[in-house]
């Protein structure tokens, strides 16, 4: 866009002698700032949220109240953190369960996904059969559909067979959820691995597990880890099917199910379970920062393509 | 669910790694029967699948299917155990959906909600990949920045934004009254309309609303921002060089180099975010629980279906909300396949 950017003042040597006061120099200046404007303003509305949400669980709520413009911590306060980890019983919030409860549910989604996920896209993407594009017409429409209209029913069935309540009901709905983003990740990723070192494999006699296990699979690991990350992201973020089945027994809540639940009442102070919410994201954050260009990679497949 | 790739399944031709010879007979070792490697390979192939086949039928397509049966019977959750899961069938809950005004006032507030939350998120995501584009010191750190409301749970992201508008002790009303002057706070999340006077004119304003829309652009624009962003990359330098030389101004690069190649993308993207907004339930329910003139269809069936537990209601209007999504499913198609043949 720019020519001369306000970050390369030594930009061009043989600087041109005065310039005609043009509607491209117009044009090149005004945007040349505008764009530091939108860079400015982006970071600040994309970061202070969180940065915002971190001072505010190291305060207490009096001195929030005192003064609420103050934007950093007076004094750092961790009771916070314990008071919301403390289980019930012991006067805190119980968030430590809900933690636990949170990561076996989206590590169980993660393993349960990719035994499922990894054969049927790798049939997709390599075998012939018939049928094959109308499985693949209809994930993309589970993946389109909302996700409201799948609720009802669930709740109803659940609730009549009495898994609702139950970890394993909610498993097996984020399975579902989850798996056609699956296949649609990894599938792309088989596509790009040489048909050549298959066939190679099949001449030296390998069966088609073997090709899998021990050509296929290891050339896709960058894709399989990937997924594997997002698919705990969607797992661990997942509030909707939490809510209709677990909120009945707190014990069982999530991170997510547990805030919400608890942000209506008046009896917690907001900066305890701001100290709730920074557990929440702290673990997706970290993910997200040390694996940024591999979900990326993953997720934009294809739209250069448009 | 709301996240993902968007770019639809590329259909391409299944490579066989027996490629040259797939009509040799292969003895097959389970039955002894002379299969071709291609039959070998579709039995294979439909064996890989079926898990994730049986997976999806029974929690998507049978529900889906059940979910119409139920739309059409009078059932109430208090019921269930006693009458069991099938009952008299009827037409009285598709009526009903068609003559509560609160139905088609949800299905406006959608309709408004997804309009204005899918243009604000990749005109934001448009704005932010063209800043993004030239490299610059810290370029890495702010582009993994841009994609926090994205990834970052939503139950966290709306307790921070409920915080920071809070009438009470939030940072935006402070700010505002501190230094923008107003005389009393907003609540931006509770409020129906505010008139406020632009020009001398007297115009009513859907505080709340605009405000959820607000949170969906911002929460979105990563989305728009990551797709346009791979699409930029890919753009040939010579075209706006050409350009360049030909003297045509940063404006006129952008709007007859770089927007014919971005439009595609931008196309696809309104037409996902669209469908993602219109279904969205998580942003709206945890910020205002669909209060203060909010309350878009989803969020509505799932207070019919909790609150009042009426099933039969709740399942019409689920249903009539994805009949309307499938319209637009099959504009999606369309297009798609129209994209399809120009490559």
């Amino acid at each position: 866009m720019t020519q001369e950017t306000l970050v390369e003042p030594t930009g061009s040597s043989t600087a041109p002698a005065p310039r005609r006061w043009n509607r491209d120099l117009v044009e090149t200046r005004v945007l040349g700032v505008l764009r530091w404007v939108v860079i400015v303003v982006l970071v600040l509305a994309t970061v202070f949220p969180f940065y915002y949400m971190v001072v505010l669980s190291l305060r207490s709520l009096d001195e929030v109240l005192q003064r609420p413009g103050l934007l950093w911590p007076a004094e750092l306060d961790f009771t916070t953190y314990v008071e919301v980890l403390a289980s019930a019983a012991s006067g805190g919030q119980g968030f430590l369960v809900f933690l636990r409860n949170s990561a076996v549910i989206a590590l169980l989604t993660v393993a349960v996904t990719l035994v499922v996920a990894i054969p049927g896209s790798y049939a997709i993407s390599r075998l012939h059969f018939r049928g094959r594009r109308q499985v693949s017409a209809l994930f993309l429409a589970v993946y389109l559909f909302p996700a409201i209209l799948l609720a009802v029913p669930l709740f109803v069935f659940f609730s009549a067979i009495g898994l609702r309540g139950s970890i394993v009901g909610l498993l097996v709905v984020y399975v579902a959820q989850t798996v056609p983003i699956s296949i649609y990740m990894l599938r792309n990723y088989f596509e790009t691995v040489p048909v050549s070192l298959e066939e190679a494999a099949a001449m030296d006699g390998a069966t088609r597990r073997q090709i899998i296990l021990k050509v296929s699979l290891p050339l896709a690991m960058p894709a399989v880890v990937s997924n594997a990350l997002y698919v705990f992201m969607i797992a661990w973020n997942e509030f909707l099917f939490a809510l209709l089945f677990l909120a009945e027994d707190r014990e069982r809540w999530t991170v997510s199910l547990g805030l919400s639940q608890l942000a209506g009442s008046i009896e917690i102070p907001t900066t305890v379970l701001m100290a709730g919410s920074v557990l929440l994201t702290i673990p997706i954050v970290i993910i997200f920062f040390f694996t940024e260009r591999l979900l990326v990679e993953g997720l934009t497949a294809g739209a250069e393509k448009g | 669910m709301t996240t993902g790739a968007g770019t639809p399944p590329r259909e391409t031709q299944p490579t066989d790694p027996s490629g040259p010879e797939p009509k040799t007979p292969v003895r097959d070792r389970s039955g002894g029967k002379q299969l071709t490697r291609a039959q070998r390979d579709a039995r294979a192939g439909r064996l890989l699948l079926s898990p994730t086949l049986l997976v999806v039928l029974v929690v998507v397509v049978v529900p889906i299917v059940w979910s119409i049966l139920l739309a059409f019977q009078d059932l109430r959750l208090i019921d269930l155990r006693r009458r069991g899961l099938f009952g008299e069938f009827s037409l009285e809950n598709i009526a009903d959906v068609f003559t509560s005004s609160g139905f088609w006032e949800g299905l406006r507030t959608t309709l408004l909600f997804s309009v204005v939350g899918t243009i604000g998120s990749i005109g934001i995501g448009l704005a932010a990949a063209l800043a993004l584009r030239k490299p610059f010191r810290g370029r890495t750190f702010v582009r993994a920045s841009m994609l926090l409301p994205y990834v970052a749970p939503v139950v966290a992201v709306a307790f921070v934004w409920q915080t920071m508008l809070s009438p009470q002790f939030g940072i935006v009303n402070h700010v505002g009254r501190e230094w923008l002057g107003w005389d009393d706070p907003i609540a931006f999340l509770s409020q129906r309309s505010a008139d406020v006077s632009l020009f001398g004119l007297q115009v009513s304003v859907p505080v709340a609303l605009l405000t959820v829309m607000a949170f969906e652009a911002w929460r979105y624009f990563p989305f728009a921002f990551l797709f346009l962003t791979a699409r930029l990359q890919a753009v040939p330098g010579e075209l706006e060089e050409a350009a360049t030389v030909d003297g045509a101004t940063p404006t006129q690069r952008f709007r007859h180099v770089l927007l014919p190649q971005l439009l595609p993308v931008i196309a696809l993207l309104s037409v996902l975010r669209f469908i993602f907004t219109f279904n969205e339930f998580d942003d709206i329910f945890l910020l205002t629980g669909g209060a203060a003139g909010t309350e878009v269809v989803s969020v509505r069936v799932y207070n019919l279906l909790t609150d009042r537990g009426d099933i039969g209601g709740a399942a019409a209007q689920a249903l009539v909300l994805a009949l309307v999504l499938v319209v637009f499913l099959i504009v999606y198609f369309k297009f798609f396949a129209k994209r399809v043949e120009e490559v």
